[in-house]
C-alpha cells in the first residue's frame, strides 16, 4: 500500500511539475483514439435513420424500373417490358404495388448549379406504396415540383423557389423524403449519369420532360408479404429478366447504398486512427525520452532511498499509463459527441443518428490502443532508468550522445549552419527517426488529400467531386478536418522537438558560439538539424500518400497528381516546418554564452 | 593600466556589468580599466564570485558589458552585433575553459578542426592544423581518442589546441588548471610557458600561484575591481589605492 501510495505520490508530482509535456502527450493519444472511437460510432450508424423514413413513407420492398437493355442509343420501354413490369405485380409473395410512374432524366438548373436529376411522374393522390413523406410545403399540385430533401438541402432549394429542368421552369411547392430511391448524392444509376436528384412532378409534366436522347422509361413499387425475402425476390426476377431491360433494387441494396457514404467515412477514420496511433507513438516517444532525460535526479534519489529498479520503472511507467488511460476516456467522449454530426444521416432521411451504443470490444480497443501507444514508447526508457547506476542517475549525466564518424567526416564539408545541424541530429539518432516518422506521416495525408483532388469526381467517391457539380458532404469535411487536425498535431511536434534539441543542444551550441559560430549560424543549425531528417520524411510520404490513397479509394485506377504538385507538397511542407523551427530555435540559442557554460560546467 | 609603447591586443576602458536591480544589483564588473599588449601575459587573481570570470567573458566579447568599453585586436566589441563578435572572436581569440567543454562525440583531432571549420577553412587544412597542435601539446597519439577516454589533464591540453586552431591573436583561459590534480597542472603549466614563450598573448584567470607566476603581469581583483597588479617580470607593484579607484 505504501509502495503504491509513493508510486502515485511521486506521478501526480511529476506531472504538475511539466503540465506541458503531460498536456501535448495527452492531446497526441487523445486525437488517436478520439479518431478511432469515431470508426466504432459509425458501424450500423445508417441503418435505424432508413427504418424509420421507411416506416415513415410506406417504403417499397423492391423498386422496379425499366431500362434499355444491350447497347446503342436509349429507346422508349417495349409493350414487352411494360407487360412483364406489370406482371412482377402478380407474383407470389407481392401484396401490394404502386405504380408503373413515368419518369426521365432531365438536367436541373438552380443557384448556379446544372446538375442530373431523375424525375418521377405522381398523382396528387397518394399511393399505397411508396408515399414520400412531405417535410415542407405541399405534395405536388398545380404544376409544382417537389424535391427530394436531400437533393434540395445540397443544391439550397426551398419551398418557393423556380427551378428549371430541361430549360422550363418549375415552381418549388414541397420538399419530402422517400425510402424508394438513394439519398443524393449516391449514384442509384452506376456511373451511367452520375448521382441525379429525385424530383416528383405531375406525370404529364414527366412525361414533358422526355428527349429522344433521354426518353421516358418506368417506375414500379412493389411490398412484398416478407420483407425480409426482398433479397430473394430480387435474385430471382433479375436472372429472370437480366436482358428484358428490368432492373429490381431491394430495400436492403437502398440502405446498404445509402450507408456507402459511411462506409467510407468510417474507412477513412480507422486509416485516420491508424495514422493518428502512428503519430502519437512519435510523439509520445518523443516526449518520453525529454521526460524520462530529465527524470535522472528523481530516479537517483528514488534508487538512493532504496527504491528498486522494478519500483523505478513502474514509477515510470505508471506516468504515461495514466496519462494514456486519460486520453483513451477523453477519446473516447470526444468520438461519441462527434460520432452523430459525421454518421448524421443527411437531409434525405428522417430521424437523427444517435450517440453510437458503447460496446465492450470497442472500449476494450481505445484503451488497448492508448495504452500500447504508452507502453511502446515508454517500455525502453523506463528500462533503460531502472538499469542506470544511483550514482550515474544522481550526478544527473544525460544520455552521452551517439559518435556517428561518418556523418562527422561528411559533416566537415558543409556550411557551418549545415554542419551544426548535420552534427546535432546525428547527436540523437532517436529523435531525428521519430521526427523523419511524424513529418512521413504528415506528408503522407497532404498527398492523399492532393490525389484525391486530382482524381476529382472519382475514386473517393463523394470526397471530391467535379468542379461543375454541387458541394459534397461528410467524408470530404472527415478528411479536411482528419488533415487539420494531424497538421496541428505535427506543428506542434516540430515545435516542441526544436525546442527540447534547442535545450539539449546548449552546451555544444555555446561551445560553438563560443568558438565563433555566429547566432544565425546557431540558429540555421538548429533549424537543419530538424530539416535534415525530416528531408527523408517528406520524400518518403510521397509514395506512402498515394499508396495511402490507393487503399482508401475503391478503384484501381488512381489518376496521380502532376509531380510539380508532390514536389511542392514535400517542398512546401520543408518549408513550413523550417520557419517553424526558427522561433524556438531562436528563443533556444538567446541564452548568453558565458551563462550556459557557467551553469553547464561539469 | 596600460603599456605605453607596445600594440594593445585587449582593452578595457571603466568597463562594468551588473547583475539584477535596485537592492539586488550585483556589480559582477566595476569600472575596469585595462590594457595588455601584444605578447604579454596577465594573470588575474582574486577570490571565488570577485567578478573574474565575468570580467574575462566580458574581453572576450562572450558577455556585454552594462557600461564602459571594451576592445580587442583594435576593435571597440562592446557595441557590435553578436555576428559581427563572433566573426572577430572566431579569429582573434581562442577560450580555454574550467570544464574543458569538448563535444563528447568528437574526437580529439575533430574538437580541435571545429573552430577551424567555423572559420571556413577547408577539412584537409582543418585537420593538418588539428594533427599539428595535438604533437604540439604531446597527444599525437590520441588523435582518434574520445574525450571520455583521456585523462583531466589530456582533456584541457586538447582544449588548449582546439584554442589555438585559428591561431588566435589572444588565449584567454578561465581556471585552466581548476579541475586538475597536480600532475596534470604541471603539464598545463608548462604548455603555456611554451606559449608565453612563443609570444602569444594570453590572459589567465586562475586561483593557482604557479600559473599566475608564469605571468608579465598579476592583477588582483576584489569585489568587480582591481585591487592590485604586479609586473612580475619587471618587479614593480601598483598603487593599491589607485587600483582600487580611491584617488590617488
Amino acid at each position: 500500500m505504501g509502495r503504491i501510495l509513493l508510486i502515485c505520490r511521486v506521478v501526480l508530482r511529476d506531472l504538475r511539475r511539466k503540465p506541458v509535456e503531460a498536456a501535448l502527450m495527452l492531446l497526441a493519444i487523445t486525437a488517436a483514439t478520439a479518431t478511432l472511437a469515431l470508426g466504432f460510432g459509425l458501424s450500423g450508424a445508417i441503418s435505424q435513420p432508413f427504418q424509420q423514413t421507411r416506416t415513415a413513407t410506406a417504403g417499397p420492398d423492391i423498386t422496379v424500373q425499366t431500362y434499355t437493355p444491350g447497347s446503342g442509343p436509349e429507346r422508349p420501354p417495349s409493350a414487352t417490358q411494360l407487360a412483364d413490369m406489370a406482371a412482377l405485380a402478380k407474383k407470389p409473395g407481392v401484396t401490394g404495388s404502386s405504380g408503373p410512374f413515368p419518369a426521365s432524366m432531365p438536367m436541373l438548373r438552380v443557384n448556379g448549379y446544372n446538375v442530373q436529376a431523375v424525375v418521377q411522374g405522381r398523382t396528387a393522390a397518394p399511393a399505397g406504396v411508396d408515399r414520400p413523406e412531405v417535410t415542407q410545403g405541399t405534395w405536388i399540385h398545380g404544376g409544382g415540383a417537389v424535391v427530394e430533401r436531400s437533393f434540395a438541402s445540397v443544391l439550397g432549394i426551398r419551398v418557393g423557389d423556380t427551378i428549371r429542368l430541361n430549360g422550363r421552369a418549375f415552381p418549388v411547392v414541397g420538399i419530402a423524403v422517400t425510402a424508394a430511391w438513394n439519398v443524393y448524392p449516391v449514384d442509384t444509376f452506376q456511373n451511367q449519369y452520375g448521382p441525379a436528384g429525385v424530383v416528383w412532378l405531375t406525370e404529364a409534366d414527366a412525361r414533358s420532360m422526355a428527349t429522344a436522347s433521354q426518353p421516358l422509361f418506368y417506375t414500379l413499387d412493389l411490398r412484398l408479404s416478407d420483407p425480409a425475402r426482398a433479397a430473394g425476390f430480387e435474385n430471382t426476377y433479375l436472372n429472370a429478366y437480366q436482358n428484358d431491360g428490368i432492373d429490381l433494387q431491394s430495400w436492403q441494396d437502398i440502405s446498404a447504398d445509402d450507408g456507402r457514404v459511411l462506409g467510407k467515412v468510417q474507412n477513412m477514420l480507422n486509416i485516420a486512427s491508424t495514422l493518428l496511433a502512428l503519430f502519437a507513438i512519435t510523439s509520445v516517444a518523443l516526449l518520453v525520452g525529454v521526460r524520462m532525460a530529465d527524470q535522472n535526479r528523481r530516479v537517483g534519489l528514488l534508487k538512493a532511498v532504496g527504491g528498486t529498479p522494478g519500483l523505478v520503472a513502474a514509477v515510470l511507467l505508471a506516468e504515461n499509463l495514466l496519462l494514456a488511460l486519460v486520453s483513451a476516456a477523453a477519446g473516447l467522449t470526444l468520438g461519441r459527441l462527434f460520432a452523430p454530426l459525421v454518421s448524421y444521416p443527411g437531409a434525405g432521411l428522417l430521424g437523427a443518428a444517435s450517440s453510437p451504443a458503447l460496446t465492450l470490444g470497442s472500449v476494450e480497443e481505445v484503451f488497448g490502443v492508448a495504452l500500447a501507444v504508452a507502453v511502446a514508447a515508454s517500455l525502453v526508457p523506463a528500462l533503460r532508468a531502472a538499469r542506470i547506476s544511483t550514482v550515474r542517475a544522481l550526478s544527473d549525466a544525460s544520455r552521452a550522445p551517439r559518435r556517428r564518424p561518418l556523418l562527422i567526416r561528411l559533416s566537415t564539408r558543409l556550411p557551418v549552419p549545415l554542419l551544426l545541424g548535420l552534427r546535432l541530429s546525428a547527436r540523437r539518432p532517436r529523435r531525428s527517426v521519430l521526427s523523419a516518422l511524424s513529418i512521413m506521416i504528415t506528408v503522407a495525408v497532404l498527398v492523399t488529400v492532393v490525389t484525391a483532388f486530382s482524381n476529382a469526381g472519382g475514386q473517393l467517391g463523394p470526397v471530391v467531386v467535379a468542379p461543375a457539380s454541387p458541394k459534397n458532404l461528410r467524408p470530404e469535411h472527415v478528411v479536411l478536418a482528419f488533415t487539420g487536425v494531424l497538421v496541428a498535431l505535427a506543428v506542434v511536434n516540430v515545435v516542441f522537438i526544436t525546442w527540447i534539441t534547442a535545450l539539449d543542444s546548449r552546451r555544444p551550441l555555446a561551445v560553438a558560439r563560443a568558438l565563433g559560430a555566429a547566432p544565425h549560424q546557431v540558429v540555421g543549425g538548429l533549424s537543419a538539424a530538424q530539416l535534415l531528417p525530416s528531408l527523408t520524411g517528406a520524400v518518403l510520404g510521397v509514395p506512402a500518400g498515394i499508396g495511402l490513397f490507393t487503399m482508401v479509394s475503391d478503384h484501381s485506377g488512381v489518376v496521380y497528381p502532376p509531380a510539380w504538385k508532390l514536389a511542392a507538397t514535400v517542398v512546401g511542407s520543408l518549408l513550413v516546418l523550417g520557419a517553424l523551427t526558427v522561433v524556438p530555435a531562436r528563443l533556444g540559442a538567446r541564452r548568453p554564452v558565458a551563462e550556459v557554460l557557467q551553469s553547464e560546467a561539469v | 593600466m596600460s603599456q605605453t609603447g607596445s600594440i594593445s591586443m585587449v582593452r578595457a576602458k571603466g568597463l562594468r556589468k551588473e547583475h539584477g536591480r535596485a537592492s539586488g544589483l550585483v556589480r559582477a564588473v566595476d569600472g575596469v580599466d585595462l590594457d595588455v599588449a601584444a605578447a604579454e601575459t596577465v594573470a588575474v587573481m582574486g577570490p571565488s564570485g570577485c567578478g573574474k570570470s565575468t570580467l574575462l567573458h566580458l574581453l572576450s566579447g562572450l558577455e556585454r558589458p552594462t557600461g564602459g568599453e571594451a576592445w580587442l585586436a583594435g576593435k571597440r566589441i562592446d557595441r557590435l552585433s553578436e555576428r559581427a563578435v563572433a566573426r572577430l572572436r572566431r579569429h582573434s581569440v581562442g577560450f580555454v575553459f574550467q570544464a574543458f567543454h569538448l563535444m563528447d562525440e568528437l574526437t580529439a583531432a575533430e574538437n580541435i578542426e571545429m573552430p577551424a571549420l567555423l572559420a571556413g577553412s577547408s577539412p584537409r587544412a582543418a585537420r593538418r592544423r588539428a594533427a599539428e597542435l595535438l604533437e604540439r601539446v604531446g597527444l599525437a597519439d590520441r588523435v582518434k581518442h574520445l574525450p571520455s577516454a583521456l585523462s583531466g589533464g589530456q582533456r584541457q591540453r586538447v582544449a588548449i589546441a582546439r584554442a589555438l586552431a585559428n591561431d588566435p591573436m589572444v588565449l584567454m583561459a578561465d581556471e585552466p588548471t581548476g579541475n586538475l590534480d597536480s600532475a596534470a597542472t604541471v603539464d598545463v603549466l608548462r604548455l603555456f610557458e611554451e606559449l608565453h614563450l612563443a609570444g602569444q598573448t594570453l590572459v589567465i584567470v586562475t586561483h593557482d600561484a604557479r600559473i599566475a607566476a608564469t605571468a608579465d603581469r598579476l592583477i588582483t581583483m576584489r569585489d568587480g575591481v582591481f585591487v592590485d597588479e604586479t609586473r612580475l617580470t619587471g618587479g614593480s607593484t601598483g598603487s593599491l589605492s589607485a587600483l582600487a579607484g580611491l584617488g590617488s
